[in-house]
């Protein structure tokens, strides 16, 4: 529990928590990354707009985020490519099939007190657990 | 216009509040999920500070007649659960696991300069159009199966 960051996490959580209000208030939209992204591939170009200034907004965020804290985030640099392709894949694919992700079902769904949200996060939480304990310790990719 | 900026004050902010949660960190996010290792909790606590402001938000905000700039909500009305929430939810977890990266902290990521962040968006571009390709053979499918 050395690296446990508690106050840092709760205050990044409010800020998340946040933006979604803003989103469902202003615009009546839920801020459910995956489905913003899938829609960047198909929506008519009144819709098209919004959801791309979305997008450009998390990455202007993270880059101010590291502009006031240089150094903050090292990024990984051992981690074997394609098991972070192929994660990718997986979560593109089980986050359409699943209509949402950690942002989509995990806050913005469970907020509005859906049922299929809170199953939804139970479910990806569950699997991700015995995901990384299978690579982890049965593998031992990664530890 | 207004629903633009909206929108990009909002990514903002959600950029923000993932780099600071360390959400956007691959490390942290298996620290969480590696319950059988040296465990790190970190990230229930950012699920707790967006759930503190959103539960309560959305309920004030949904009692509204409207959004600001818009004419209508857009919240899903489906409540059944069915085959496809389960098994897209197991495998986006299986993913989740085997990268460390959710999709809004693959998005952020780029704005780090994380150079894995640019393998993990096109790879879940490349599940998203796999997912529709699979869904139409599928649907076809059921079709010719009903008739």
């Amino acid at each position: 529990m050395e690296n446990f960051t508690p106050f840092s996490a709760f205050l990044g959580g409010t800020l998340i928590g946040l933006a979604a209000t803003l989103l469902l208030w202003l615009n009546g939209r839920m801020a459910g990354v995956s489905g913003i992204m899938h829609r960047l591939l198909n929506s008519p170009k009144s819709e098209w707009l919004w959801r791309f200034n979305f997008l450009i907004g998390l990455v202007l965020g993270a880059l101010l985020f590291n502009w006031f804290n240089p150094g903050f985030f090292t990024p990984r640099s051992d981690y074997p490519y394609w098991l972070l392709a192929v994660g990718g894949f997986l979560v593109g694919f089980g986050t359409r099939m699943g209509s949402g992700c950690t942002s989509g079902h995990g806050i913005c769904g469970i907020a509005n007190g859906s049922l299929r949200s809170i199953t939804a996060t139970l479910i990806f939480m569950i699997s991700g657990v015995v995901t990384v304990y299978c690579i982890r310790h049965i593998v031992g990719v990664g530890a | 216009m207004k629903h633009c900026l909206a929108a990009l004050l909002s990514g903002t902010l959600f950029g923000f509040g993932l780099s600071l949660s360390q959400m956007t960190d691959p490390n942290k996010v298996l620290g969480f999920l590696d319950v059988a290792g040296s465990w790190d909790p970190s990230l229930a606590f950012v699920m707790m500070g967006a759930l503190a402001v959103s539960v309560i938000a959305f309920r004030f905000i949904l009692k509204r007649p409207k959004p600001i700039w818009a004419e209508e909500f857009h919240v899903a009305r489906k409540k059944s659960l069915d085959k496809p929430l389960l098994f897209g939810a197991m495998i986006f977890g299986i993913g989740w696991g085997m990268s460390g990266y959710c999709p809004g902290p693959a998005v952020a990521g780029l704005g780090l300069g994380n150079p894995e962040a640019f393998v993990m968006v096109a790879s879940i571009y490349l599940g998203f159009i796999a997912q529709g390709i699979w869904a139409r053979k599928c649907f076809k499918k059921s079709v010719t199966v009903d008739a």
